[in-house]
């Protein structure tokens, strides 16, 4: 029954790894960019949570409130000042620069917050321990149901931005092409800046329940954008609903992987992807990005 | 220029010079361990192993348009490759040379998974692979698990003997990995390649052989990084899975590159001189000296793609080494140098 457990557990896990995942997959629909520094923003926006937390003395979910704007904007100006530029210069381009912008958020965490691992967890209160026994052996955690929720509903009401909106439909647009777009009067440059904008933000939201979750520190960005990388692949790339599958699994397969030895947690979900990967159905994911 | 007046020349008394001096500035550095004192024999030491890495990264990217950031798995697999040899009795000097050809072996398998992805699927994909080679080296305990091991077996050889041996093998390996990336480029491949850097699509139209091509660079470049992981070994004699597997490897790659120039040949070995000073300089700075590097490299990135190189290409039109190609007239043997290789930022 302890492995029953283990899979609810990360069920839970794989939430976040949805919610992280949107955000790199988003940017990459829409831009043909991979944001090599997601996870360092994701772990930047968990440090700005837990200074305003502990500043203010507030709740994490209420220090969200005054830092999802911040973020918003941040996004807003990454793609005006850094990616715009970027995307002029080719394919190899942006790779190199969000590397290197990882390189610098990373190190800059690093020289402002030390290297203390901090967490966020004991300001929820209860909220980081409670959970509903199903029976003794298998209980499901608060926290775990609440990151689910919020995954679905992020992932939900992005598609919904996609499907319905007609702020969407020039996302769809731009994201099949650019130049045709353009023609009919949709501004590529503020599209842009708009998903990068909800990129950051959503990557915000899920640093902030990995903190809860979790510990941090200012090197937690690289394997955080790996889990995200995988949860996209496993899911499929381009859908929406398939990231919040292939977090699940991503999740799932690093639970059990710790329920055997605790190293095992994040080879486990390393193997899961590269069997994906290596399978026909990875050929597939490959094959379909062609550009 | 038409056809009938005009050759087609490799060769330039520029590159003749170049290729003749390339020829000196590398017997003169074989003889550096018998007058130099050992911690200078030890600081060029690491020098190479930066032109090794360095050479290596562009040619995946400069030459194949594969951004990897998982090449410190196989500098990784080179200096643990290397402990496994020597722990089953092989001399440490030939286990060195196994190690790095362990690397170039297991790419040809990590290949079938990795070379399939593009752009930034690669780069993720080769981290992966590199992220779960450390954590398998770091389960065995053989190796010593996360705490790391050392390269025993060298204490046989007076100190500055070993790194005299060390130094030459690093020249030998520096030598032979950037002499088979230069025959390639010279090669018919070498035009092959750039042109899949540029389009992959319309390279594969005109019956470019893609994927074969980017698999022989994505093998040399393994062996080159475990020829570097196993000569970084040497020098330091002690590893951790952390330090050897670290995503630092792949920073510095890239900024040396950058900085240096990317696609030409001989841009990452100024970037590598530059990077080697700035090591020398501002490595005790911790944290600030890194920011420093993603910044320097970002703002290379944006504003000089083709680095330091391509201004001393601009202001003298040099072209130290025979890899372009070059109209001439037949009858007036003046260069009127017309047809380069294309740049990535054309």
């Amino acid at each position: 029954m302890t492995w029953v457990n283990s899979v609810v557990q990360g069920v839970m896990l794989g939430g976040v790894y949805a919610l992280l995942a949107c955000g790199l997959s988003l940017m990459f629909g829409v831009m043909r960019i991979i944001n090599l520094a997601h996870g360092d923003i994701a772990v930047l926006g968990a440090y700005l949570v837990w200074v305003v937390t502990t500043h203010a003395g507030v709740s994490p979910f209420v220090a969200l409130i005054a830092v999802l704007p911040v973020m918003l904007l941040v996004g807003y100006v990454l793609q005006v000042v850094l990616l715009s530029r970027s995307l002029k210069g080719g394919q190899l381009v942006p790779l190199l620069t969000t590397f290197g912008l990882a390189v610098v958020i990373q190190n800059s965490l690093l020289q402002i917050f030390s290297p203390d691992v901090h967490s966020l967890g004991p300001y929820v209160g209860g909220l980081a321990t409670a959970s509903w026994r199903v029976t003794s052996q298998i209980s499901i955690p608060l926290l775990g149901v609440l990151v689910l929720v919020v995954a679905a509903g992020v992932l939900g009401g992005l598609q919904l931005l996609l499907r319905r909106t007609s702020y969407g439909r020039q996302m769809r647009a731009t994201a099949q092409d650019p130049d045709t777009a353009a023609l009919v009067g949709v501004n590529a440059g503020r599209v842009y800046a708009g998903a990068t904008a909800l990129a950051v933000a959503t990557a915000t939201l899920a640093g902030t329940f990995l903190a809860i979750r979790s510990t941090f520190d200012p090197t937690s960005g690289s394997t955080q954008l790996i889990f995200a990388f995988e949860a996209v692949v496993i899911g499929g790339l381009g859908s929406l609903w398939g990231t919040l599958w292939g977090g699940i699994a991503l999740g799932v397969a690093q639970s059990v992987g710790a329920h055997i030895d605790p190293q095992y947690a994040v080879l486990a979900g390393n193997l899961v992807f590269l069997i994906v990967l290596a399978s026909p159905r990875g050929r597939a994911i490959a094959g379909g990005v062609t550009r | 220029m038409s056809g009938d007046l005009s050759t087609v020349r490799r060769w330039t008394t520029t590159s003749r010079i170049a290729m003749s001096a390339v020829a000196v500035i590398v017997a003169v550095l074989a003889f550096a361990p018998l007058t130099l004192t050992d911690a200078v024999v030890q600081q060029l030491t690491s020098l190479l192993i930066f032109i090794i890495l360095a050479g290596m990264w562009n040619a995946l990217a400069g030459y194949g348009g594969m951004v990897s950031v998982g090449q410190q798995g196989f500098i990784g697999v080179g200096a643990y490759g290397t402990i496994f040899f020597t722990q089953h009795g092989i001399p440490p000097y030939f286990a060195m040379v196994l190690g790095a050809v362990t690397a170039a072996a297991l790419s040809l398998p990590l290949s079938l998974v990795v070379l399939r992805l593009r752009g930034g699927q690669f780069a993720i994909g080769t981290w992966v692979v590199a992220a779960t080679l450390g954590l398998l080296i770091a389960l065995d305990q053989n190796f010593g698990g996360g705490t790391g091991t050392s390269l025993t077996g060298l204490n046989v050889y007076e100190q500055s003997a070993r790194l005299g041996y060390t130094y030459w093998l690093t020249l030998g390996f520096a030598v032979v990995v950037l002499g088979l990336s230069l025959l390639l480029l010279r090669s018919r491949s070498g035009a092959a390649l750039q042109a899949i850097r540029d389009d992959e699509e319309a390279a594969a139209s005109v019956g470019v052989k893609v994927l074969r091509l980017k698999l022989v660079l994505f093998v040399l470049a393994a062996f080159g990084c475990g020829a570097a992981g196993s000569m970084i070994l040497a020098n330091t004699l002690f590893i951790t899975p952390q330090s050897i597997f670290s995503v630092q490897w792949t920073a510095y790659m890239i900024f040396m590159v950058l900085v240096g120039g990317l696609g030409s040949f001989e841009g990452p070995i100024v970037g590598a001189m530059v990077f080697f000073a700035i090591q020398y300089e501002f490595a005790d700075r911790g944290a600030w000296y890194l920011i420093g590097l993603g910044v320097t490299a970002v703002a290379f990135a944006l504003f000089l793609p083709r680095g330091l190189w391509s201004i001393v290409e601009e202001r003298t039109r040099l072209r130290l080494l025979p890899v372009g190609y070059r109209l001439a007239r037949k009858a007036a043997p003046q260069p009127t140098a017309v047809t380069t290789l294309p740049s990535p930022d054309s």
